[in-house]
């Protein structure tokens, strides 16, 4: 049985903000989604099914808001999925909507993901109340920084990593209309002086909190050869899962991770990923994320992803762009990232990602996770259709 | 309602798939002193030792579950504790009930990157005020601060089917009592729904095991075969609504092929008598279709496990023999709002087997 060939040929994003006051929920999935439509060429009734994806409701405040939006983004009549995989979830959201396409259920799905973190406080909102956790543990930065610390002992990184990825993805984002974070004139000594916030991390090395939607319209072979812009094309994808905590774990490089990697480079026919992989978008919310993540993914040996990322190698110009678009440290509307990942490798893909576009680049890598560094998703996409 | 889409939706079978294993729990109200990875647990075993697969081993494992019932964020992420994901597993997750969970593993396995899958569903709803919890899912701006509660909306649409002759209190309070119990239908909870009008809300869970082919004929003598499934869902907003009506429960039977024979069996997703009314109208069930032989979501509502369960008791009543073709449905969201059909079937003596058909 082969499955059916899935291209990408509509990408949306909205402005993303720390707070979009001038939108409701349904005015902010609409304004992504009606741009990945307008990519597409398509218009709302031409979708067969909609997949939304965002992390937990308490966010906004809404449970299950897919019930209330399905008006809104033109689903009456349709199949609505809902994903939920933590901050994963933009990532898995892509993949279920390829899936989708792939099995030949539907031709065109359009996937959404969201957040809009502005109407609740998103660090209190990941705290788990005691019982359910101990309590001090505050926010995502409270549980990643021990893992960033144990991989600084463990590789011997220099303590000023972190701030040279921080660096440069705020200065990617400047190329960016829809990032968030737009710092003119920030310098290295400026994240380098910024408050500690969870030791090693740095308030300018961590991700800002976003309002903000992704859309993305996924079709079969007939649908991409209508496209008005040329595709992207799904050569392989995957997401894999490890329990939160147990003896053994590796927070580090956790085997969720390298298990999806070559699950995915396996699908994709990707034998180096460093030199076959033209542009990586990866989800690092804490700027140690982008060397421990290159290792993780095979880009680098264990304990050299911080050389690759000190040689300059990761910058927009370098031999492995990671996050052109200037990443999650630059926007995190949580529930939508992931899917900003799969987007704008999407986009590097389809030479339509604008001023942050890496020349050339024919495969490209999305990647997400979430939880306890323990639920990952994971992309390739080409410029030419899959050959398997 | 129209089908979605101009190329719309392809119907193709290209695998089999079938439900070989179903368990469930059978708590009535709150699950004292048990976790929901508690809860869960004998649950995936006996449906993963039905099935002869060892924890972890399915190709794909999807749950449904919701957040704001179990009070707090990732509720999802201890009960994937209960799975045995080490090493590593694929895995996914919907918040929705479980029947959707379900569908995402049947896609899966559609593409071929699975054989086998594991789909579980779980709920806690005494953690907190049911009705109250379940108005944070209308409309945030115009709707949900007014906190219409979920018994009141379905007392809504009762109302309406009264009005527009569709059946009246002696109607529903027969189906009230048809799960054996011969109690009154009780005092009036929201007029004109009494006691014994609404769910019988419970802790719970349930896990059911999917499987392709042959896979499927090894693991149990005679696999409930998914024909078609499919979901659909309709506005929220009550006033653009026909409330006697489930035009998308219709149309996604339609696309399950479920009008193409007839059923004997229905297992349907009606927490409260009322919904029941209307969906064995918009699936056309007459009086030879035995509808809910479990007793139905309205005798056990293990809410986000509930619609899973109406698939799994379907399947099961197909492995058992005593039925052939059934109908299994799920809902979510207000007064019917968003749909599953699904229609299973057993293979009788004689029939063609193998991948090709």
């Amino acid at each position: 049985m082969s499955k059916e060939p899935v291209a990408v040929v509509g990408i949306g994003q909205t402005k993303h903000a720390a707070a979009r006051r001038d939108v409701s929920l349904a005015g902010l999935v609409r304004e992504a989604a009606v741009r990945a439509l307008e990519d597409a060429g398509l218009s709302w009734a031409d979708t067969d099914a909609v997949v939304v994806g965002k992390a937990p409701d308490f966010f906004e405040g809404v449970m299950m808001p897919e019930l209330y939006l399905a008006d809104a983004l033109g689903a009456v009549g349709k199949p609505v999925l809902r994903v939920h995989t933590a901050g994963s979830v933009g990532g898995s959201t892509a993949l279920v909507a390829a899936d989708l396409v792939a099995a030949r259920v539907h031709r065109t799905v359009l996937a959404v993901a969201f957040e809009k973190q502005s109407e609740s406080n998103a660090m209190w909102g990941l705290s788990l109340p005691v019982p359910f956790q101990q309590p001090l543990l505050a926010g995502a930065g409270g549980f990643f920084a021990p893992h960033v610390r144990a991989y600084m002992r463990r590789s011997g990184a220099p303590a000023a990593v972190g701030s040279l990825v921080a660096y440069k993805d705020r200065r990617n984002a400047l190329k960016n209309p829809w990032a968030h974070l737009h710092e003119h004139g920030l310098t290295l000594e400026r994240v380098q002086s910024s408050p500690m916030l969870w030791d090693p991390v740095r308030y300018s090395e961590t991700c800002p909190s976003s309002d903000g939607a992704c859309a993305m319209v996924l079709t079969d072979r007939t649908g991409a050869a209508r496209a008005p812009h040329p595709p992207a094309w799904v050569h392989g994808g995957a997401m894999r899962s490890e329990p939160t905590l147990f003896a053994g774990k590796d927070f580090v490089s956790p085997r969720a991770g390298r298990d999806c990697a070559a699950e995915v480079y396996r699908q994709a026919g990707v034998t180096d990923p460093r030199r076959e992989i033209d542009a990586a978008e990866l989800y690092v919310p804490f700027s140690w994320y982008e060397p421990m993540w290159l290792e993780n993914l095979g880009f680098a040996a264990e304990g050299e992803g911080w050389k690759l990322t000190a040689s300059g190698a990761t910058e927009l110009d370098g031999e492995l762009p990671v996050n052109p678009s200037g990443g999650v440290l630059s926007t995190n509307p949580i529930g939508a990232s992931g899917l900003i990942r799969f987007a704008e490798a999407a986009l590097q893909v389809r030479g339509r990602a604008g001023e942050h576009q890496v020349d050339g680049a024919r495969k490209a890598l999305g990647h997400a996770y979430g939880g306890g560094a323990q639920f990952f998703s994971m992309w390739v996409v080409g410029h030419e259709p899959p050959t398997t | 309602m129209k089908p979605g889409g101009a190329g719309g939706a392809r119907r193709t079978a290209p695998r089999d798939v079938a439900i070989v294993a179903f368990a469930r729990s059978d708590h009535r109200g709150a699950a004292e002193g048990l976790s929901e990875t508690e809860m869960l647990l004998p649950v995936l075993h006996a449906a993963l030792e039905q099935a002869g697969l060892a924890p972890g081993e399915a190709d794909f494992t999807c749950s449904g579950s919701s957040d704001y019932l179990a009070g707090r964020p990732f509720s999802f992420t201890q009960t994937l504790d209960g799975v045995g994901a080490w090493p590593p597993v694929a895995e996914s997750h919907v918040e929705a009930d479980g029947a959707w969970a379900l569908f995402e593993a049947w896609v899966k396995i559609l593409t071929g990157r699975a054989d086998t899958a594991l789909v579980y569903a779980h709920g806690k709803p005494s953690a907190g005020p049911l009705r109250d919890v379940l108005t944070r899912q209308l409309d945030p701006y115009y709707v949900a601060p007014l906190w219409p509660d979920s018994v009141s909306l379905a007392a809504l649409q009762a109302q309406a089917l009264i009005d527009a002759g569709h059946t009246d209190e002696e109607a529903l309070a027969v189906l009230a009592r048809r799960g054996g119990d011969d109690a009154p239908a009780g005092e009036y909870v929201v007029r004109p729904l009494r006691a014994g009008d609404c769910p019988a809300v419970t802790d719970g869970a349930a896990a059911v095991v999917l499987a392709a082919a042959d896979t499927a004929r090894r693991m149990c003598a005679r696999p409930a075969w998914i024909r078609g499934i499919d979901h659909r869902i309709e506005a929220q907003a009550l006033g653009l609504r026909d409330l006697t009506d489930s035009p998308s429960t219709r149309l996604a039977a339609e696309r399950a092929g479920a009008f193409r024979a007839p059923v004997d069996t229905a297992e349907l997703h009606a927490p409260f008598t009322s919904q029941e009314v209307v969906l064995r109208r918009a699936l056309r069930l007459d009086d030879t279709v035995a509808v809910n032989p479990s007793g139905g979501a309205h005798a056990a509502d293990p809410v986000m496990a509930t619609g899973l369960i109406r698939l799994g008791e379907a399947a099961a009543r197909i492995h058992r023999g005593a039925s052939d073709r059934a109908l299994a449905h799920a809902t979510s969201g207000p007064c019917l709002q968003h749909n599953l059909v699904a229609v299973l079937e057993g293979e009788t003596e004689g029939e063609t087997k193998g991948e090709a058909r």
